[in-house]
């Protein structure tokens, strides 16, 4: 497998008394130590996580205007494509559209599941039991036309001390009312156990509630003053001061310099260029030039210091 | 059964005669080294090997407890810190340990697949390591999930490896992805056993030059990672 020019001559000079495993268990006790000494110092991020119920109370205009665009099927989530629905094509890099061919794998109708589903648990309220029939049994052309205009007055909308969202009168039908119950059950907290529902008890799948919160302003809103979002190096950082996923710089530089920074097609374009780089550093040894230039640039005469100066012919 | 009697080309016999061939007792173990064996690169690959053994005993007492526990317990957050820290000290040693191997050409003498593992190894670490970033159940967590998945959806990655999905993830990091690094990482210190460490530039022969038999391949005994 190794190019004939990188053959070597067996070592015909002398040996040096060695101690594997002793040599492995200094080493292990010097980076436990290390390990140690760094904890003291400087111990290990854990923020807290944001909830919806924290989001509906802390952002209640932002809440209710995600909602609606879930509602109007015009929010990220909603416009986004496979793995979650049909409404785009995704990302493509010329004739490749990997994200298209694999399909839909985790369906997700953001109406139903962000609005209207939760809305059916809330079974004490006639109010809200007449609007959401009244919205289902609109033409979807009005559903759409009543979601899309309140969304927008929500853009002007107060917010009184108690939360309670007051938006300029309008042509809203029952959408209104459907999410000042849908606003009501967040801020009890009730939206999270909506959005893991599934047939099973235990729940380990967080894609809803995270790709509801991912498509409002508080995870957004707290990344920002953590420096983590895409314009800030985001993708290597982490929460506080730590190196985080420091092994990652060339990945997110590629999201600050065009042409990737302003493409619609960043994401496949970025991996795609880091798949041939990677390819590139496995298989460095087979590379004419690339494999050439250690020999070029005599650093090994640094590395091998000793051994050239006792042998300098 | 005995000796006389044993099949001589049992599969059992050909994997013991196949492995102590490529790596007899004294290559598997050496007790001395070539004399250009002697720089302070050659500690970062130990290190790293160090490193490794650091972040799998703390993640198997952060698994002991469950995912939950760090937050909890001042001992859960210790050990999950001790974890985090041998995780950059493992990427920081390896990172060095790479260009060291990249400056002294480290792939030659039939090493190839000694640079090719070692590269592997560090790639595989990177989602090792993402797939623990979105299982810490924190702000964190939410936030590298939700920008991850772009990349793995644009992809179609994403169709099977979600990175939302709090239970794909945190087996994925538990059992997975360590199993894969361990492997590739002890198939790269066996391949170094078995081949040596790659001698400075003044032995190698160059294309179509006249070779002594053998010379493809370095056979010196040497240290256990580099």
């Amino acid at each position: 497998m190794s190019p004939p020019s990188t053959k070597t001559l067996p070592w015909k000079g002398p040996y040096a008394p060695y101690d594997l495993i002793k040599e492995l268990v200094i080493a292990l006790v010097a980076m436990t130590l290390l390990a140690i000494v760094l904890t003291i110092l400087f111990s290990s991020p854990d923020e807290k996580p944001s909830t919806i119920a924290q989001w509906s109370r802390q952002l209640p205009a932002d809440f209710t205007k995600t909602a609606v665009s879930e509602l109007a099927g015009t929010s990220k989530t909603a416009e986004y494509g496979p793995p979650y629905n049909h409404a785009s094509e995704g990302q493509h890099a010329a004739f490749l559209k990997p994200q298209e061919w694999l399909g839909v794998s985790h369906p997700i109708d953001t109406a139903n599941a962000y609005v209207l589903e939760p809305l059916q648990t809330i079974t004490n309220d006639p109010a809200l039991k007449s609007a959401t029939a009244a919205y289902n049994a609109a033409p979807a052309k009005q559903r759409k036309e009543w979601a899309e205009a309140y969304g927008k007055a929500l853009e002007k909308a107060t917010v009184a001390a108690n939360g309670t969202l007051t938006v300029q009168p309008g042509s809203y039908g029952p959408v209104p009312a459907m999410m000042s119950a849908l606003l009501g059950l967040a801020q009890t907290g009730g939206l999270e156990g909506n959005l893991l529902r599934s047939n099973q008890f235990f729940q380990t799948d967080y894609t809803k509630p995270l790709l509801f919160m991912s498509d409002g302003g508080l995870l957004e809103e707290r990344a920002q003053t953590q420096h983590l979002l895409g314009g800030q190096w985001g993708m290597m950082n982490e929460t506080g001061s730590y190196p985080g996923q420091s092994w990652l710089w060339l990945y997110t530089l590629w999201y600050q310099i065009e042409p990737f920074k302003s493409s619609a097609n960043a994401d496949i374009l970025v991996v795609l260029v880091m798949t041939v780089l990677s390819l590139a550093f496995i298989l460095v040894p087979l590379i004419p030039g690339i494999r050439s230039i250690p020999r070029w640039i005599p650093i090994h005469r640094l590395i091998w210091r000793e051994h050239y100066r006792a042998r300098p012919s | 059964m005995s000796v006389a009697t044993r099949p001589k080309r049992s599969w059992t016999v050909r994997t013991r005669e196949a492995a102590v061939g490529a790596l007899p007792p004294e290559k598997l173990l050496p007790d001395g080294q070539p004399t250009y064996v002697a720089s302070w690169i050659y500690v970062f690959g130990v290190a790293t090997l160090a490193a490794l053994i650091v972040i799998v005993g703390s993640g198997m007492i952060l698994s002991l407890k469950g995912p939950a526990w760090w937050h909890d317990t001042g001992v859960g957050h210790f050990f999950n810190s001790i974890h985090l820290w041998a995780v950059e000290l493992f990427f920081f040693t390896m990172v060095v340990h790479l260009w060291g191997k990249y400056w002294m050409a480290a792939w030659r003498g039939g090493r190839t697949r000694v640079w090719v593992t070692g590269a592997i190894t560090f790639l595989v670490a990177i989602p090792t390591a993402l797939t623990g970033y979105v299982s810490q159940q924190n702000y964190d967590a939410q936030w590298i999930s939700t920008q991850a998945k772009d990349a793995m959806n644009s992809v179609g990655i994403g169709a099977f490896f979600n990175v939302t999905n709090f239970g794909q993830m945190y087996s994925w990091h538990v059992l997975l992805f360590p199993v894969a690094v361990v492997a590739l990482v002890a198939g790269h210190v066996l391949l170094v056993r078995r081949h040596g460490v790659v001698p400075p530039f003044e032995l190698t022969a160059r294309a179509g030059a006249q070779e002594p038999a053998g010379a493809a391949r370095s056979d010196g005994p040497s240290d256990v990672s580099r």
